[in-house]
């Protein structure tokens, strides 16, 4: 396990030109380890500029990045060993594959690592379990894949290097509902057994309910609210008020209070609700 | 009221390479769209609504059954080029991803370019790209470069060249799916506007529900088949059916659901959160009252 | 921004120059390339370097940008200025050291060089890439070669290449950022190791790339033909190109800087130039 912490960071796009823009204003957080974060902001925002500052691929024009205490930034020729401990998803990743098998393109962030073959073929036959990769699939070419089974396999692809921190871009982008729970769900249970530290990045204020522990939310290059899907959803006129949404059943929650029916504000998922209201526990079906 | 597209029986399969075998995409679909209606149509990914869509705008052509645009067969042998020229001239497409369907790097010379291709007079095709422009509300934008846009601008501006080309009817094939809810909101209110105020007829296949709650009519795919039929209501009602086939109902609809699993005595067709809290509350009142007497 | 490319040198602005026909425009620039090679007389040269200051003066351009532009022609630049000044025998010797000869008339003949050379890239980059849009460049050849269309040479699909190139430029380079940044963060090295490894290491970022690039080609072909598109037959354009008084007053002005060369040349021949 590790922990990853921000210091007083600050980056502008575009130093000196007209268009400065300020990505990041001091932004300072820790995030808890063995937990699944979820980042939540609009777009412009900077979370997608933080994202990339966590392992390493901007540097911060002031502040610190530390993983486990020690400053990133304080050998930049081993940017690359950082790389490997703080695995990043980017967006769309099954537009990354390249090899000509599925199993070669898992196998290519460990290669980097130098591991042995052995290790290589345990990394992979892990990471594709985890990833909910079919084991026949593994042969193919990965163009030879559908849409949600390219995304698991890019996404196996960083799991193999067995990093201490996952950080995902919109992992769910573009998927239909069905393959949207199965790449989260997938990603819930790897962060189970691995006991790994999970920062996911969404728009789906429906997915981060769901899935994280806590939550943290960015508006204008900086951090405005941080805190349980609980408490970040009952503040939900801030929410609105910073250009998000707020899950609809939240709002349903809302309004049976102003309709003299108060179950709390502090409702995110629907099975919350209908314990709330019922007793006993939600059925999804 | 007439059908603009009108389709019997039609199958589709893709056909087979080296190594996999046909894809059977489509089954005995039948269906038909009123004019000025707004449809639209769920499903998983490969359930076969894009392959709906492609046949829809003759970029495919089904192996079986009849298709009618306008009420003209598009489906026989006799069938000219200048006919779906014709076709294409009425049901235009708004494709999923923004970049790969603009053509040119200035806004409103990406919107002509469809009138240009009509072989339109020059003043004309000005007029209606400047009303295009206007209607989807990205006039000051016109002489922008469109690389510099966000997703849901870049949505906007291929919808602008789609109604400069004054077409009836508009296909959106998962037009919503890469953007981020701001742009996704940007591309439904101009959707909504067309369709309500316009008078366009609108074909919107999406897998979030709740952009389906908005159609007046929804049709619900899987492998291959239509398999529901409906308003938003009837079909969200079946919320069985749907989790069946791998897709969710609105929040609202769940809610209500497990209510009624409970035994309360409640609408499963509601979608405003509004709405939705009265119904509960109503319910609840009315096991009391009865728990009350006996 | 490096997606910028596409735009190439274009300056924004609303100068005379830029407000000329693309069509006019590229004639004047192969005009004064023209005009450049004839002078040969001293007085000549004088004119050019007049022209060049008022086409400066005209567009609004900033010195330093234009200069700027000049840099890659440094090396090429000084070495014919270094073979001229040495090699070339004229009367007036200047130096005379060992095995090294200058003369006046190399001096002289390297400076004209540089002047022709520097001119000639200034100007026409003024005329052409800094005061107008590639999109209008590529619409003023279009217009300008489609008499060869009769002769079946396809005029129209280039220009729609050309279209759809400077289109999709910015955005395959965006992508290009992007996959880097994915590979980067799988471990890929682009700056270290040999050059076979570092030519190695392209190719997780090459494949998806074109991988994509064919995708969005594919996607691109059928939004075309969605949207009509059946080639260049029959097509109207919403911009039509339009000459005006400018582009009269730029012919008129060109056609005296013409004329005034050859006049020098013939009447005040000065020192002549010998290359």
């Amino acid at each position: 396990m590790a922990t990853l912490e921000l210091r007083n960071i600050t980056y502008v796009y575009g130093k000196g030109a007209p268009y400065e823009i300020k990505a990041l204003d001091d932004v300072s957080l820790t995030f808890e380890e063995g937990k699944i974060i979820g980042l939540i902001g609009h777009t412009g925002s900077g979370k997608s500029t933080l994202v990339q500052m966590l392992n390493g691929l901007i540097k911060p024009d002031s502040g610190k990045v530390l993983l486990d205490g020690k400053d990133i930034w304080e050998e930049p020729k081993k940017i690359r060993d950082v790389r490997f401990k703080v695995g990043l998803v980017m967006q769309y990743p099954e537009y990354q594959l390249f090899d000509e098998t599925v199993w070669a393109d898992i196998a290519f962030g460990p290669k980097n690592m130098g591991m042995s073959e052995d290790e290589i073929k345990k990394a992979v036959t892990d990471a594709a379990h985890f990833a909910g990769v079919r084991e026949h699939h593994l042969g193919k070419s990965p163009f030879d894949l559908s849409g949600g089974q390219k995304r698991r396999a890019a996404l196996a692809g960083v799991i193999a290097m067995g990093p201490k921190v996952l950080v995902l871009d919109e992992p769910a982008a573009g998927l239909d509902p069905g393959a949207r729970r199965r790449i989260l769900g997938r990603i819930k249970e790897y962060q189970k057994e691995s006991h790994t530290t999970v920062i996911i990045v969404s728009h789906s204020m429906e997915d981060m309910a769901m899935y994280c522990d806590s939550v943290v939310v960015m508006n204008h290059g900086k951090v405005t609210m941080t805190g349980t899907p609980a408490e970040v959803f009952s503040r939900a006129d801030e929410l609105v008020a910073q250009g998000l949404d707020v899950p609809a059943i939240t709002k349903v929650a809302r309004a049976l209070r102003k309709a003299g029916l108060d179950i709390g504000l502090d409702i995110y998922t629907v099975k919350f609700a209908v314990h709330r209201l019922l007793g006993g526990d939600g059925d999804e079906g | 009221m007439s059908a603009i597209i009108k389709a019997e029986h039609l199958s589709y399969s893709y056909p087979a390479d080296e190594d996999n075998p046909p894809v059977k995409a489509l089954r005995d679909v039948s269906f038909e769209i009123e004019e000025g209606s707004f449809v639209a149509v769920l499903g998983h990914n490969g359930c076969g609504k894009s392959t709906l869509a492609k046949l829809l705008c003759m970029i495919l052509v089904p192996d079986e059954g009849r298709l009618y645009i306008n009420g003209k067969e598009m489906t026989d042998d006799s069938v000219t080029d200048e006919d779906i020229y014709d076709a294409r001239r009425r049901v235009g497409m708004v494709f999923q991803n923004p970049d790969n369907q603009l053509v040119a790097t200035i806004v409103e010379e990406d919107v002509a370019f469809g009138c240009e291709n009509l072989g339109i007079p020059s003043e004309k095709i000005r007029k209606r790209v400047d009303s295009a422009l206007d209607t989807v509300g990205m006039r000051k934008y016109a002489r922008h470069a469109t690389h510099r846009l966000s997703g849901g601008q870049k949505q906007r501006i291929a919808i602008a060249g789609v109604i400069a080309m004054r077409r009836k009817c508009i296909i959106f094939d998962e037009s919503t799916a890469m953007l981020d809810p701001k742009g996704r909101k940007e591309v439904m209110d101009t959707i909504l506007r067309l369709n309500r105020e316009e008078g366009i007829t609108v074909i919107h296949i999406t897998h979030y529900m709740n952009e389906a709650t908005l159609a007046d009519r929804v049709l619900v795919m899987n492998e291959g088949s239509i398999i529901m039929d409906g308003t938003p209501g009837e079909v969200f009602s079946g919320a069985e059916s749907l989790w069946a086939a791998g897709l969710d109902v609105p929040q609202t609809t769940e809610l209500l659901w497990n209510m009624r699993k409970a035994g309360y005595k409640v609408r499963l067709d509601i979608f405003d959160p509004e709405e939705c809290a009265a119904e509960i509350v109503s319910a609840m009142k009315e096991r009391e009252a009865l728990n009350g007497n006996s | 921004m490096k997606a910028d490319i596409a735009f190439g040198q274009y300056c924004e602005g609303s100068s005379f120059l830029h407000r000329l026909d693309p069509r006019w425009k590229i004639i004047f620039a192969l005009l004064y390339i023209v005009a450049l090679f004839l002078a040969k007389s001293i007085f000549a040269f004088a004119l050019i370097l007049v022209s060049i200051v008022l086409l400066v003066a005209v567009s609004g351009i900033r010195p330093r940008i234009l200069l700027s532009g000049l840099r890659p022609l440094i090396l090429i630049i000084s070495f014919t200025a270094i073979i001229n000044i040495f090699w070339l025998k004229g009367e007036t010797l200047l130096v005379d050291f060992l095995f090294i000869n200058i003369y006046l008339e190399g001096l002289i003949n390297a400076l004209l060089i540089i002047l022709r050379v520097c001119v000639l890239v200034m100007g026409t980059s003024i005329i052409l890439t800094y005061t107008t849009t590639p999109i209008a460049l590529t619409d003023g050849i279009e217009q300008l070669l489609s008499p060869l269309a009769k002769i079946k040479v396809p005029v129209h699909e280039f220009s729609m290449m050309m279209t759809i190139a400077l289109r999709f430029i910015p955005t395959l380079i965006e992508e290009t950022d992007k996959i880097m940044s994915a590979q980067k963060a799988r471990g890929s090295d682009f700056s270290q190791g040999s050059l076979v490894k570092r030519a190695k290491a392209l190719i997780p970022i090459l494949v998806p790339l074109f991988i994509s690039a064919f995708r969005r080609a594919e996607d691109l072909a059928t939004a075309m033909e969605c949207r009509c598109y059946t080639g260049g037959k029959g097509r109207t354009r919403m911009n039509v190109l339009h000459s005006t008084w400018r582009d009269m007053v730029m012919l008129l002005c060109i056609c005296a800087f013409f004329a005034g060369i050859i006049l020098l040349n013939i009447y005040a021949p000065g020192y002549r130039f010998s290359m």
